[in-house]
């Protein structure tokens, strides 16, 4: 593995961490749309804040930290998919500000305003995945140039960025859906655990649906990375599709144990699998790996910076999780 | 008016809607970023004098701030992200030849950042969780993390104005970087001890400037005379370091970054014995309508009045930054206003010499609620006299501005929706922090857990059954 390689799988590592993360919070978000008024409507969010409350804005970090990276590391890459897609990628911004201050709001702002916090929080949570599924089909479906500057709207109106848009809304509700079955298990409420077990199977059934358009898409749009998908890529593509498979299996009959494991598993071997198949391009068939990376020493640092925010950040991540397990003091 | 000509000339393009664009989302997040790095310490000043002394209200102080410290790092960490893709979406010219230099102090901001959302929850999950002294120490990495991060962030902006540790190739791009150089170029000392202790000044004023407000409408209670006196404190210990550390940032300018110097002063000819301007307009190679000190510039620049300053017919017209007059005024009303907080604090500082108690007069109360808000201009001020004074370059002597952004259409309203949201932001995070000072007053015992992000999560829902 080259050095840029190294440096494009620290990016990658980012980027899985952001989608597992922040897709179940964006997820969550969806949910809390469609809960809908009514008592158990209520009790659905109230389970949905207990979910992310302790962790929402610690996932921003992701981003933030796959953009840098991506800037520091790849500049040419960065400003290309910036200069070329602009339009998704400030209406995802304009997304996360709303999303972000809807959430934080909706706790602390007078009763009569809460309503339209929360509403503002789920639209936004909505939105913001679709327009970042839209940048990555439009990114795989090579219709970034390198030199950047490329069609303002054709580049991610395509059937492929439309329906990889569609796929991360519906992973997202997935990936939520699940983990909230686990709170609710977990919190002892039989009801609200059928009520997100049925959705984590409708999410799945639209996951599997939109999964199954975009390889046909990819096939007709992208044919580099789907014969990457389906050749170096297709033990990651069999693990992916095995682990959302047993996942499906383990919730149809109401086990609680594992499912969470599986459906992560399933996200993150598929984006792995497209890492794989995106190799050795980081803009397929235009920009390589290895062309778009900057200066070497530059590379050390991030590398450098990375051990060490593990190192200090682990430490503290675990001391804050263990806090929120212990019970209160007197 | 020869200033307006570049303004005018570029008011068609993309480059005077994305420099207010970037002008206007830093400007808002260098508030919140000075509550980041000055609030936890006030915080923990209130919980230290709360555990010495047994001071139940000072306690009470403390966890009611750290609530505002989440909900303030909270829009912080929103309206930075945002940032981060206007880097892109506004500025890709700069960061296609220069991400790689440019980007190694944010990678390392991004530890600071990601430690200090973990601390603060901590923080706050730890009021109930962790004993006594212990819950004091766990908001000690927040402070030392907001240190770190403002050096990361304030070395990335100095790199552009005094750009260091590379060499061009061939393409036009970066090469051969040497990481410490970009990171220790020659300005980011100067630039970090006065942005760090703008974050104190700034935060110290506005904070107390909240009590201020309360004590002259009649609360006057032991809880909002501390209130008051922690905040404030810090603010008039900082004040008067702030203008040492300017004059200091001032004589670096001078050295390092003549052109902005000339402009500070609208010095047009290089010379010795330069006036020092108060005020006025820069038109014509003259300044107009000011108070003139004969020699104090040159004085203050070199302890002689036999200083040569450079002046502005050292670089050709078009390296000149386009509108002198705003950065000379702004940078007059940023000192204006320092020196009246330093006299503020001063006044402060002898009244309790004196008898262990505030000025009498309500003029100093009005004075202190008056000196938050001038606080905050003081900073953007300062803001704008580096941003504008580097002007018409992103990366100094490398990359000029118009080079640099996006050719993408739309920016006019995309800057439009962002003021319009912003605004918005705003004017509901101010509606949440007096929502809380709300429920507070009314409340005199313990209140909820769950008000701020980063809260331990509510009780479990009932189960059904």
């Amino acid at each position: 593995m080259s050095k840029p390689d190294a440096v494009a799988a620290i990016l990658w590592i980012g980027v899985t961490l952001y989608a597992v993360f922040a897709g179940a919070d964006f997820g969550a978000g969806m949910w809390d749309l469609l809960a809908g008024r009514g008592e158990r409507g209520e009790r659905a969010r109230a389970l949905i804040d207990h979910s992310i409350a302790p962790v929402w804005e610690a996932n921003h970090v992701w981003l933030i930290f796959a953009l840098v990276v991506l800037w520091t590391a790849f500049p040419p890459a960065f400003s290309a998919v910036m200069s070329t897609l602009y339009i998704p990628l400030s209406l995802a911004a304009l997304g996360i500000v709303l999303r972000g201050s809807g959430f934080a709001f909706r706790h602390a702002l007078p009763g009569r305003l809460r309503g339209p916090a929360t509403r503002v929080f789920g639209v936004s949570s909505l939105v913001t995945p679709f327009f970042m599924g839209t940048v990555a089909g439009a990114v795989a479906s090579g219709e970034v140039p390198a030199e950047g500057g490329g069609d303002a709207t054709s580049s991610w109106t395509g059937a492929l960025p439309l329906t990889t848009g569609l796929l991360f809304v519906a992973t997202c509700a997935y990936l939520a859906a699940v983990f909230l079955v686990r709170d609710a298990g977990a919190a002892r409420d039989a009801e609200l655990r059928r009520y997100f077990t049925r959705r984590a199977l409708a999410a799945a059934v639209i996951a599997g649906v939109a999964a199954l358009g975009g390889v046909i898409a990819l096939h007709a749009e992208a044919r580099f990375v789907y014969d990457g998908l389906t050749g170096d890529g297709l033990p990651l593509l069999i693990l992916s599709a095995a682990c959302g498979l047993g996942a499906l299996g383990l919730l149809a009959r109401g086990r609680a144990g594992g499912v969470r494991a599986a459906a992560v598993g399933a996200v993150m071997a598929v984006l792995w699998g497209f890492f794989v198949a995106l190799h050795p391009y980081m803009l397929p068939e235009s920009l390589t790996i290895e062309d778009a990376a900057g200066a070497d020493a530059t590379l050390n640092s991030v590398i450098v910076v990375f051990a060490i925010a593990g190192a200090v950040c682990l430490p503290a991540l675990a001391l804050l999780y263990l806090l929120s397990q212990r019970r209160t003091l007197e | 008016m020869p200033d307006l000509g570049p303004v005018i000339a570029d008011a068609g393009s993309n480059l005077l809607a994305a420099r207010y664009q970037m002008a206007f989302t830093l400007g808002f997040h260098i508030v919140l970023a000075c509550f980041g790095v000055a609030f936890p310490a006030v915080m923990l000043i209130a919980e230290y004098r709360g555990r010495k002394r047994g001071d139940e209200d000072a306690l009470r102080l403390a966890r009611r701030w750290s609530k505002a410290v989440a909900v303030l790092f909270a829009v912080g960490a929103v309206s930075g992200t945002v940032l981060s893709f206007e880097f892109g979406l506004l500025w890709p010219g700069m960061m296609d030849r220069f991400g790689d230099a440019f980007g190694i102090a944010f990678a390392i901001e991004g530890i600071f950042f990601f430690l200090e959302a973990i601390f603060i929850a901590i923080y706050i999950y730890g009021w109930k969780r962790l004993p006594g002294w212990a819950h004091f120490w766990s908001g000690v990495p927040i402070v030392v993390s907001g240190v770190g991060g403002a050096l990361s962030v304030i070395a990335a902006n100095a790199w552009m104005n005094t750009p260091a540790g590379f060499t061009l190739g061939a393409d036009g791009r970066v090469a051969d970087v040497q990481p410490l150089d970009v990171i220790f170029n020659t300005s980011t000392f100067h630039e970090f001890v006065h942005m760090w202790v703008a974050a104190y000044v700034v935060t110290g004023f506005l904070v107390a400037s909240v009590y201020a407000f309360a004590m002259l409408r009649g609360r006057r209670d032991h809880y909002h005379r501390l209130g008051f006196l922690i905040p404030f404190t810090v603010a008039a210990i900082a004040a008067p370091l702030q203008v040492v550390v300017g004059d200091f940032a001032a004589r670096d300018v001078y050295e390092d970054q003549p052109v902005k110097f000339a402009a500070m002063e609208c010095v047009y000819e290089t010379g010795a014995d330069q006036p020092e301007h108060l005020g006025g307009i820069c038109t014509d190679g003259e300044v107009k309508g000011d108070i003139s000190l004969p020699g104090v510039d040159s004085l203050l620049a070199g302890f002689s009045t036999g200083t040569v300053v450079k002046g502005l017919d050292g670089v050709p017209l078009d390296e000149r930054p386009p509108t002198p007059t705003t950065i000379h005024l702004s940078f007059d009303a940023m000192v204006g206003i320092g020196f009246a907080l330093t006299a503020l604090a001063v006044w402060f500082a002898v009244a309790w010499g004196r008898r262990r108690d505030l000025p009498a007069t309500p003029w100093f109360l009005r004075g202190a609620t008056a000196a938050g808000v001038a606080a905050v201009l003081a900073l953007e001020c300062g803001w704008m006299v580096t941003e504008i004074g580097r002007q018409p370059w992103i990366v100094h002597g490398f990359m000029r501005t118009s080079e640099a952004v996006t050719p993408a259409q739309g920016i006019w309203w995309a800057f439009g929706l962002t003021l319009a949201l912003y605004v918005g932001l705003a004017l509901t995070s101010a509606a949440v922090l007096r929502g809380m000072a709300r429920r507070w007053r009314a409340q005199t015992v313990d209140e909820p857990e769950l008000e701020a992000p980063y809260s331990p999560p509510p009780p479990t829902p009932e189960p059904a059954r």
